[in-house]
């Protein structure tokens, strides 16, 4: 009887290195380009949900609503075999950023505007007496001091995110998960494969986790 | 160089400004008076559109900025605040709270925003506070600053909603005497406030309002020594004891 973690299981696994190391890097490419996405999409809807416009209120609640509230493995499905349905093709790793972009979009948005509504909103009174428009006020007044309160929080989604593009395993991602999946389903060799990339998710994972409760510590927050 | 014309603000149930008419000419100090709750907070907010009147129109500087797609934040830069709550940026250093608003919006250079806003700093007799945080200075010692903050966009209309409400008696003077030095400029003023002393000695007309209506207005001498309306005499005795 062979045990899961066999010395030549792990033997393997090292001769096979560069197939880890390739989903290695996809998964590092698509976490940091849809940390952009998401927090451009948080920002602004975060921002727009603390409007006085009522409209843009709504479109921002829906947004965040109606994405939080659905799987992320569904949102992924509707873009990689949905989309094809009516002819928008795109590439799975566009899939990655987009579908895991938009998802932590949603969170990192309620986090923003969380912030925004925790400045006195003399702040924004002020700025705008002195004339400033609605955003040079928020760009230069209200967001430079949410962030302070708004950054633990913010590198805490960052962690869910990078756990969270293994989501792409399951649309053929060619990710770190995916790779995994993959290597072993050839030689049934599971149990090196996934305890080594739980071992570089965690090697990506828990400096961001000490630099949240760093910051929490900073800012006074404790959780 | 404001004008207010029939000019109402509900807010949901509540009609806080009844029907308003004012107008305040150029260099005149104007002071606001009133018990709380009369809307006269409400009245100089929509000098600068903080608040939206609900309906009637607000001329400032010959613009009405009351008027659909009016240059509202164009018409603020000439019309400077100072709050209650003071309401400086405590992510700046005194100096940086005077010289944002003249860099980003007017686009003075750095050198001269920085000279200019020293110069202020100076006139409030704060200069040696220059680099420090708000949050290390006293009360009094704020609204200066936010006075200074004011000045350093070069207004033509101060408006002042109960600046010394916020603050610890003994700190109050120290405002009104900056005031009061403002006050001998031709700058166009308007003052919500309770500081009957300051209403007496700069004020060119006083008006005083009670239950969101203009219930009397006159020179500050006659307004203190011949209260006309019944509200009026109610309100100033009990106010000067």
């Amino acid at each position: 009887m062979v045990g899961p973690f066999a010395w030549f299981k792990w033997e393997a696994l090292f001769r096979d290195w560069t197939v880890f190391a390739e989903g290695f890097k996809t998964t590092i490419m698509v976490a940091v380009l849809s940390l952009a996405l998401a927090l451009i999409l948080g920002i602004v809807f975060g921002v727009l949900g603390t409007s006085q416009w009522k409209l843009a209120k709504l479109v921002s609640r829906v947004y965040v609503e109606f994405i939080q509230n659905t799987p992320l493995v569904i949102q992924v499905y509707f873009l990689y075999h949905g989309l094809p349905h009516m002819d928008v093709m795109i590439p799975v790793f566009a899939v990655g950023v987009l579908g895991v972009g938009v998802y932590h979009g949603a969170y990192i948005a309620e986090v923003v505007r969380a912030g925004i509504d925790s400045i006195h909103k003399g702040q924004m009174e002020a700025a705008l007496s002195q004339g400033f428009s609605f955003w040079g006020a928020m760009r230069h007044v209200i967001l430079p001091q949410a962030s302070r309160i708004v950054l633990p929080p913010l590198t805490n989604q960052a962690v869910n995110l990078i756990k969270n593009t293994s989501v792409l395993a399951m649309v053929a991602g060619g990710d770190l998960m995916y790779r995994a999946d993959s290597w072993s389903s050839d030689n049934l060799y599971y149990g090196p494969a996934y305890v080594a990339i739980g071992l570089l998710y965690l090697l990506l994972c828990l400096p961001l986790a000490t630099l949240t409760r760093r910051l929490e510590g900073k800012t006074g927050v404790s959780s | 160089m404001i004008q207010l014309e029939g000019v109402n603000k509900h807010f949901g149930h509540l009609h806080v400004l009844k029907d308003i008419n004012l107008t305040v000419k150029s260099g005149e100090k104007l002071v606001v008076i009133g018990p709380s709750g009369s809307g006269k907070s409400t009245l100089i907010r929509c000098m600068n559109l903080l608040e939206k009147p609900s309906s009637g129109k607000v001329t400032v500087d010959g613009v009405d900025i009351t008027a659909h797609k009016a240059l509202v934040a164009k018409v603020r830069q000439s019309v400077a605040m100072v709050f209650q709550q003071f309401n400086l940026y405590p992510h700046k250093t005194v100096l940086e709270n005077l010289t944002l608003a003249p860099m980003l919006i007017k686009k003075v250079p750095q050198a001269e925003a920085v000279k200019a806003g020293l110069a202020y700093l100076d006139r409030v007799g704060l200069k040696e506070k220059a680099n420090v945080y708000p949050s290390q200075l006293s009360g009094g010692q704020q609204q200066r600053v936010a006075i200074a903050r004011a000045l350093a966009m070069r207004p033509k209309i101060m408006l002042f909603d109960e600046p010394t409400s916020a603050l610890d008696p003994e700190m109050i003077q120290e405002v009104l005497d900056v005031m009061v030095d403002l006050a001998h400029e031709g700058i166009t003023m308007v003052v919500v406030t309770h500081e009957m002393g300051f209403a007496k000695t700069v004020a060119d007309r006083v008006i005083f309002m009670d239950d969101g209506q203009i219930v009397e207005e006159n020179s500050p001498q006659r307004f203190f020594e011949n209260p006309t309306h019944e509200r009026t005499k109610s309100f100033l005795s009990r106010i000067l004891r």
